[in-house]
């Protein structure tokens, strides 16, 4: 790989893993608690916050000599309204009951902090390409995380995957996976599982810095 | 060194309005562009969503005409645009395969143990019965609330009585829920134990809409006797 590949390519890594925005910036809870009930919620969910994000970083990088310092945040605000306006359409376009189980979250995705720190920390100072890696690397790692809690709570609380029965007729549900406190308790145990895995990284690195 | 070296540098007013300006036409051609684009869909969408759920609850129907009954007693067809005038309740009428009424349907809401529940119930003019419903939208617990739909007991409770007082002018029992197994007539909605609340929230539903929207369509149930 060549320099310029390398660059990008970690630009991209920085939001899907290093600063992964649920498991190690833990921002965008809201939405990240409340639409999780299920796999393809979460899905929908990370995709409509990935076009929200990868266009407004876009545009805020490509208007980012033009715009007063300020005003930055009420155009920022603007710009990502806009593209959640467009979002908004597109949901109703393709399922009504999709849009009805999303429901207030889809709007909601104007204040996500996720959205407005990228466009504030990043896509302000950088050109568009690398904005556009970027965002989209981080709206990656935001999917991930809304597809970890909503798979492992569908599979809890429903028995299903994707609307799919994985288990028997016998398969109690455990409904309070799929209630507002399944979705601490989910985001707690992959909290766990990030920091354990982190932690060893580090030991590693320790130790290899010892030996060496 | 004077007082305005030392303040910050800022950008004059005239910049800001036009760069805000231009952002703002910008933002609004995508918005209008969005929204002509995906229009088309997006009502086709919502046309078949409301016809499935009538076609739930009235299983003869094959088509279905949207009403609304004013509240000075005249049933008209909704206009175009969808508008429903102030005071009127809309209600579908749905007819079968040979264009004869199968039913009509209408949506109720009343307040459950989570938030309102909304509902869309089918009424049979012959039977002078409400012959089933559906959940339009509900917040109720899962496995619990949500059993208004699957509970064999409650479903029993359907074909419910409402039929009007002899003067027209209300229903001539009002439908309530009672508690689980002590229903004793046929306009009463026998209550699932541990969700007597949803199951009331029902009840209230079909009342309130039936009482204020039977006494208005009754006088034209010829008019709507035929598919027009």
């Amino acid at each position: 790989m060549s320099q310029t590949t390398v660059r990008t390519w970690d630009e991209f890594m920085e939001g899907v893993w290093r600063q992964n925005p649920v498991f190690v910036m833990v921002l965008g809870l809201c939405p990240a608690l409340a639409v999780t009930v299920s796999a393809v919620n979460a899905l929908s969910m990370g995709l409509a916050t990935t076009f929200v994000l990868t266009c407004s970083c876009v545009l805020v990088s490509l208007l980012r000599k033009l715009i007063p310092k300020e005003v930055r945040i009420a155009t920022y605000i603007v710009i990502i309204a806009t593209f959640v306006t467009v979002v908004d359409y597109l949901i109703q376009a393709v399922s009504l009951a999709l849009y009805d189980a999303l429901g207030a979250f889809i709007q909601l995705i104007v204040v996500n902090c996720i959205i407005l720190g990228r466009a504030e920390a990043h896509a302000s100072k950088n050109p568009p390409f690398k904005a556009m890696v970027n965002a989209l690397g981080m709206s990656l790692g935001f999917t991930i995380g809304l597809f970890a809690l909503g798979a492992v709570r569908e599979i809890l609380g429903a028995g299903k995957l994707f609307g799919v029965a994985l288990f028997g007729a016998n398969f109690q549900p455990w409904v309070v996976m799929v209630l507002p406190p399944g979705g601490f308790f989910v985001l707690g145990m992959w909290l766990l599982v990030f920091a354990a895995v982190a932690r060893r990284k580090q030991r590693k690195l320790a130790e290899v810095a010892q030996n060496a | 060194m004077n007082a305005e070296a030392t303040l910050p540098q800022t950008t004059p007013a005239a910049a800001m309005v036009r760069t805000l300006g231009l952002i703002s036409a910008i933002c609004g051609l995508i918005i209008v562009a969005a929204y002509q684009g995906t229009y088309d869909a997006v009502q086709e969408n919502k046309r078949i969503a409301v016809e499935r759920a009538v076609f739930k609850v009235i299983p003869a129907a094959k088509s279905i005409a949207e009403y609304v009954a004013t509240a000075a007693g005249e049933v008209e067809k909704l206009g175009a645009g969808g508008t429903v005038p102030a005071g009127a309740v809309k209600f579908y009428a749905g007819y079968d395969a040979a264009g004869k009424l199968a039913g009509i349907a209408a949506e109720g809401g009343a307040k459950g143990y989570a938030d309102t529940v909304r509902i869309l119930f089918a009424w049979d003019p012959e039977k002078a019965a409400v012959t089933g419903f559906g959940v339009v939208s509900s917040r109720e617990t899962p496995g619990i609330g949500d059993k208004i739909l699957v509970d064999k007991d409650f479903l029993a409770n359907f074909p419910l009585e409402a039929r009007l007082a002899a003067d027209g002018q209300a229903l001539a029992h009002q439908i309530r829920a009672v508690k689980h197994g002590s229903k004793a007539n046929p306009w009463e909605v026998d209550a699932i134990a541990g969700a007597t609340i949803t199951s009331r929230a029902v009840g209230k539903a079909i009342n309130d809409t039936a009482q204020a929207l039977l006494p208005r369509i009754a006088p034209h149930l010829d008019k709507l006797k035929e598919k027009s």
